[in-house]
């Protein structure tokens, strides 16, 4: 009986009724989380294929063997890896990811008010970039083929093939050294006022953004001269619809999927971007800690930061993926 | 796509973009291989009493913040940053591209088994990524080529997987098939003869990201290890000499972006078209 009613889904599915979306979604969600079960276990391994003994490194050469044992008791080092994997997870979900090898602090308060900054400095370029983005976007596939096309595909692909520590020390030696009008390094005091906070802000938000600008108007672009190549619209073209009304009236709303899907997936570039940024202009974020944690070795720190950054990307993607299935009903036939 | 087989090669002339970006291309493989024989001075050698010196008829580029001759130091440096992605970019594309191939011709098990892999792969942001391995295993180079090379093999999978399959369920492939040829033959005389063109394009475009991803590890201080240095590794080690506005800073970091803007436009004006752009 039950068999029949599965085949009989199952018949019903492939005649063509696509699932409902909500079912798809919640796939979608669940694949993520799966993938970032994976990746967690890929940064832990990573990180715990260290060779060395962690306790010698906290204690030094000098230390007891009994102080070490104790320590490695402490430290579950005697256990099982995927026990010892197990315990961290289960730290992990309840905000608890260990100490720090190298000050002894709580992981967690390290990366609290550090979160906090970079998400500060992720939003204002969101903000900066996206309307900008879309601007260039949409006029170079309005005016697809002139001149001014061709001159924003050329900036774009050079600034997308360009490192971004290259915009980053062009943009000090410009602005900080040779003009003075911004300071060089990202130093914002408490209660600092608005246009002091501008200033602070002004280099690490422009190098970023030029970061993913160029790859979030070549995507809109491509999104939107997909569409315009759609019969539909040529048919709009040849009933005598101005141009500028044809993209904005006929293109732009059924573009509007492609389009977010495309910020979403250019926004996951301010990760790299943010790496760099941090450093150079010497923000207090995530990303400067956890470089400053590699180059110590703070293998709990590390690890942690890896974990938030890993969830920020697959967030962004997850978010650009549901956002094309809401968009294009095609999608959902699978 | 048509279903014949492209046997002769087509030429159609290249684009003036695409033979002055190649010629520019050439010309940095050619540093690569030649620059330290054209260095005036050693990798090593401290030439000047003025540390951060701008440029100059006896040091065209300046000196660095030991007084090496930047010059030299450049002509040293590409070695590294060419030498070391080149390797791990044909690591990522031939690996990618067999095993593209192969899940297209053997069953569906293996290429389930393949792309779930790539796809967890993938999900890896590249720039943490290459931080937690150094993190662990150091940065020789042997973990800087393997770790970029690992990062961006799922990238060159996905593009081969998806023209193999689609070549695979042409009539010469399945011609081939029912002459008897093995799955080894199947892949390496009907399918990659036929996607040769966006297989150099992918080449050329891991090449860009992973000399991007290699600098951005250099210029962290957690990649090529001194006493050598790559172009991302002199634009730290020369970072106090911007507030002087020392040449040493910028150099460096155009040195690269001549590179890889050239490699990139190259591939975009390259007759064929089909370029298959950024990411994925």
């Amino acid at each position: 009986m039950a068999e029949a009613i599965a085949a009989g889904g199952e018949r019903r599915r492939r005649i063509g009724a696509p699932p409902p979306l909500a079912a798809l979604i919640a796939r979608r969600i669940a694949i993520s989380l799966l993938l970032l079960l994976a990746v967690s276990v890929l940064v832990f391994a990573g990180t715990e294929m260290l060779p060395g003994d962690v306790a010698q490194m906290i204690l030094g050469q000098g230390a007891t063997p009994q102080a070490l044992a104790g320590l490695r008791a402490a430290l579950h080092l005697n256990e099982p890896a995927w026990l010892r994997y197990l315990h961290w997870l289960w730290g992990l979900l309840h905000g608890n990811a260990g100490h720090s090898l190298v000050n002894g602090m709580s992981v967690a308060t390290l990366v609290g008010r550090r979160l906090i900054n970079s998400l500060r400095l992720a939003l204002f370029t969101t903000v900066v970039t996206v309307p900008l983005a879309l601007l260039v976007g949409i006029t170079a596939a309005i005016w697809r083929g002139t001149t001014y096309d061709r001159v924003v595909n050329m900036l774009t692909i050079a600034t997308v093939s360009v490192p971004e520590f290259l915009f980053a020390t062009l943009a000090v030696l410009i602005f900080a050294v040779r003009l003075r009008w911004l300071p060089a390094l990202s130093l914002v005091m408490r209660g600092a006022s608005f246009l002091e906070l501008l200033r602070a802000y002004a280099l690490p938000v422009a190098t970023l953004s030029l970061a993913i600008f160029a790859q979030m108007a070549r995507m809109t672009r491509a999104a939107l001269v997909n569409i315009l190549s759609s019969s539909y619209v040529e048919m709009a073209a040849l009933k005598g619809v101005r141009p500028i009304r044809l993209v904005l009236r006929h293109a732009l709303p059924n573009a509007l999927g492609p389009v977010a899907n495309a910020v979403a997936l250019s926004l996951s570039f301010l990760l790299g971007g943010v790496v760099i940024v941090e450093t150079v202009f010497s923000y207090p974020g995530l990303a400067k800690l956890m470089v400053d944690a590699v180059s110590t070795r703070d293998m709990p720190l590390v690890q942690a930061c890896a974990m938030i950054f890993c969830t920020a990307y697959l967030l962004l993607v997850l978010v650009a993926d549901v956002i094309a299935l809401l968009a294009n009903p095609r999608l959902r036939h699978r | 796509m048509s279903d014949e087989p492209i046997r002769g090669r087509r030429r159609a002339p290249l684009s003036p973009v695409a033979l002055a970006a190649g010629a520019v291309v050439v010309a940095c493989f050619a540093l690569a291989v030649f620059g330290p024989a054209l260095a005036l001075h050693g990798e090593g050698a401290i030439v000047s009493r003025h540390i951060f010196a701008p440029m100059s008829a006896a040091f065209p580029l300046g000196t660095d913040y030991l007084g090496r001759d930047m010059l030299s130091r450049v002509l040293y440096g590409a070695r590294f940053t060419i030498g070391v992605a080149l390797p791990a970019a044909l690591l990522a594309s031939g690996a990618g591209t067999m095993l593209g191939m192969l899940a297209a011709v053997r069953g569906r098990t293996l290429d389930a088994a393949l792309s779930r892999t790539m796809d967890t792969l993938i999900s890896l942001p590249t720039l943490i990524f290459s931080l937690v391995v150094v993190a662990a295993l150091g940065s020789s180079i042997t973990v800087l080529v393997l770790t970029a090379a690992v990062i961006y093999t799922p990238g060159s999978y996905r593009i081969a997987r998806s023209i193999a399959v689609d070549l695979s369920a042409t009539d010469f492939v399945k011609a081939a098939r029912a002459r008897g040829e093995g799955g080894l033959a199947i892949m390496l005389g009907e399918i990659l003869p036929n996607m040769v063109m966006p297989v150099l394009t992918d080449f050329g475009l891991r090449f860009v990201f992973i000399v991007l991803l290699l600098s951005s590890l250099s210029f962290l201080g957690l990649g090529i290890q001194p006493p050598y240095s790559d172009w991302g590794g002199m634009v730290r080690e020369n970072i106090e000499g911007l507030s002087a506005g020392a040449p040493a800073v910028i150099v460096p970091a155009v040195a690269i972006a001549i590179l890889t803007i050239s490699v990139n436009l190259l591939i975009d004006n390259l007759p064929g078209r089909g370029s298959p752009r950024r990411g994925e």
